[in-house]
């Protein structure tokens, strides 16, 4: 895969519930509860930190996890959430209009 | 229930987070339906900056599920600027309203708060019957017209018809009509007194058969009418009501009134603190009267906790009972319900026939005394049965704690999702 930009979509309501993440897709009504390492990376997703520094500083730094392993679950984790509608996907760095 | 949203409802009261809040941003309201139980007049409600740091307050306590309510929330000039504030602080919001306010321009800025769910009350699907109730003429045009730009839009529309002896027999057609406008559908079979007490609106309820009828409809059951109506399996054992809790009113949700008072809930008008006078997150952890409410479990309560209904066909609310004098005993309106459902008498019901018994005995003894006013008569026709607003598809009292569909999705190890 190559660089991948992720940016949280707007259009999500979010909570941390004792260091959980809770987010619930406007589109569908689906709620989502990501775990720890999720969260990481869910928070970290500001659209202009390519995801393998994303993992490699907000993942592996953190958790005990081996650096390749943890991008191509990352990788599977966001293609996922993309596919749901609540994280946007990019080979570009993504910055919103305010 | 979804188990997902079951475990979230879990954690957040283990952890003693408010997960969920109703919030009235005022009482103002341009219909006057003939069952409402608010005071419209506005005795000081909340400024747009106060209800802002309100939310910001919400938001830092955990709150994630918030519904803004009235009234008439769209009477608020402000309303936008503070839908959009709560949006911004990444609550799931959820809009009560009649939309009879809503045009093109409100229908694209709702579109575009990407809010959970508007629900909006619906009558009848006839004219002259729905604007009976509300007393404003054209309302039923007026809201059905919204309805239809909400949808066009994309947002989630749900139905909330509340049912009275006047529009009983118009729900099919409701159903019907939601089907038809692709909204969702949801019934209020009961009325609940007045704010401030007054309980001649319940003269409006549904009769006992209109009730066992809609307790029978699988159409709007969401599930069989005999597994709904099976009879009760008997009080739960003393080790398990020690740990059952009445709803979760003071565990997981709140109610804010438009003047900042904080209650365990809508309809459980016990005053907890004001968020003008105290911090949201410090009435929520230690108001003594949220934690009176907070503490009690079915073991606690002296009637209820020997039901046979206890072990799962009550609906018991804590707060209809605090409106009928003790928030520790049974609610005659959810009994009246058990029982129209189970066809088996409540703990409360033979305790209150007894009462009656007992009653009529020393009448006769005093009957020198003369007959009871026909005040007191009134008051004892007008309380033969009433319950708590249950919305049969989807619970209001329990949307938020946890009652939801199914879940709707699988599970990775990184994510688990549901449909809610």
């Amino acid at each position: 895969m190559s660089t991948v930009y992720i940016a949280r979509v707007k259009e999500v309501a979010a909570r941390s519930i004792g260091g959980e993440m809770m987010i619930m897709s406007a589109r569908d009504s689906t709620l989502f509860s990501l775990n720890e390492t999720a969260t990481a990376i869910w928070q970290a997703a500001d659209g202009v930190t390519p995801l393998a520094e994303i993992v490699q500083h907000g993942v592996c730094a953190q958790f005990d996890v081996d650096p390749a392993t943890a991008l191509r679950d990352a990788e599977e984790l966001v293609e996922r959430l993309a596919q749901h509608g609540i994280l946007k996907l990019s080979d570009h760095p993504i910055v919103e209009a305010k | 229930m979804s188990a997902l949203i079951q475990e979230m409802s879990d954690k957040a009261q283990r952890l003693g987070i408010p997960l969920a809040v109703q919030l009235d941003l005022t009482y103002r309201c341009n219909e006057r339906c003939v069952h409402c139980y608010l005071d419209h007049n506005d005795h000081g409600e909340m400024t747009t900056a106060e209800i802002k740091e309100l939310l910001e307050q919400m938001a830092e306590a955990g709150v994630f599920f918030l519904t803004l309510s009235g009234g008439e929330i769209m009477m608020r000039r402000d309303f936008f600027e503070i839908v959009e504030h709560a949006r911004r602080l990444s609550f799931c919001v959820k809009l009560k309203t009649n939309a009879v306010m809503i045009h093109r321009s409100e229908a694209d800025r709702i579109q575009e708060l990407a809010l959970d769910a508007v629900q909006i009350s619906v009558y009848s699907h006839r004219d002259e019957v729905h604007d009976a109730i509300t007393k404003l003429p054209g309302s039923l045009k007026r809201t059905i017209a919204a309805v239809r730009l909400l949808v066009e839009r994309g947002v989630k529309v749900i139905f909330a018809n509340v049912l009275m002896r006047e529009n009983f027999a118009d729900y099919p057609g409701v159903q019907a009509l939601a089907a038809e406008v692709g909204a969702e559908f949801t019934i209020d079979p009961t009325i609940t007194p007045m704010m401030d007490g007054d309980r001649s609106i319940m003269d409006l309820n549904i009769e006992r058969a209109q009730l066992q009828q809609v307790f029978r409809d699988a159409s709007i059951l969401g599930t069989s009418p005999e597994e709904f109506c099976v009879p009760p399996g008997g009080p739960p054992a003393a080790e398990d009501a020690q740990k059952m809790l009445p709803c979760s009113a003071s565990h997981t949700f709140c109610y804010v009134s438009p003047y900042g008072d904080v209650y365990p809930c809508v309809q459980f008008p016990l005053p907890t603190g004001n968020v003008r006078a105290s911090r949201f997150l410090d009435i929520w952890k230690h108001s003594p009267q949220m934690l009176e409410v907070r503490s009690i479990t079915l073991s606690d309560l002296p009637v209820c906790s020997s039901c046979s209904h206890g072990g799962g066909s009550c609906t018991r609310c804590p707060g209809l009972a605090y409106m009928e004098g003790n928030m520790r005993g049974p609610s005659s309106q959810d009994c009246e319900k058990s029982f129209v459902r189970t066809g088996v008498e409540t703990a409360g019901m033979l305790i209150r026939r007894e009462a009656r018994s007992i009653d009529g005995l020393v009448q006769i003894r005093n009957s020198t005394a003369g007959p009871r006013s026909p005040q007191a008569a009134k008051r004892e026709s007008l309380t033969p049965w009433w319950s708590a607003p249950v919305f049969l598809n989807q619970s209001e009292c329990q949307s938020w704690a946890g009652t939801e569909p199914e879940e709707g999705g699988g599970c990775s190890p990184a994510t688990r999702e549901a449909s809610a």
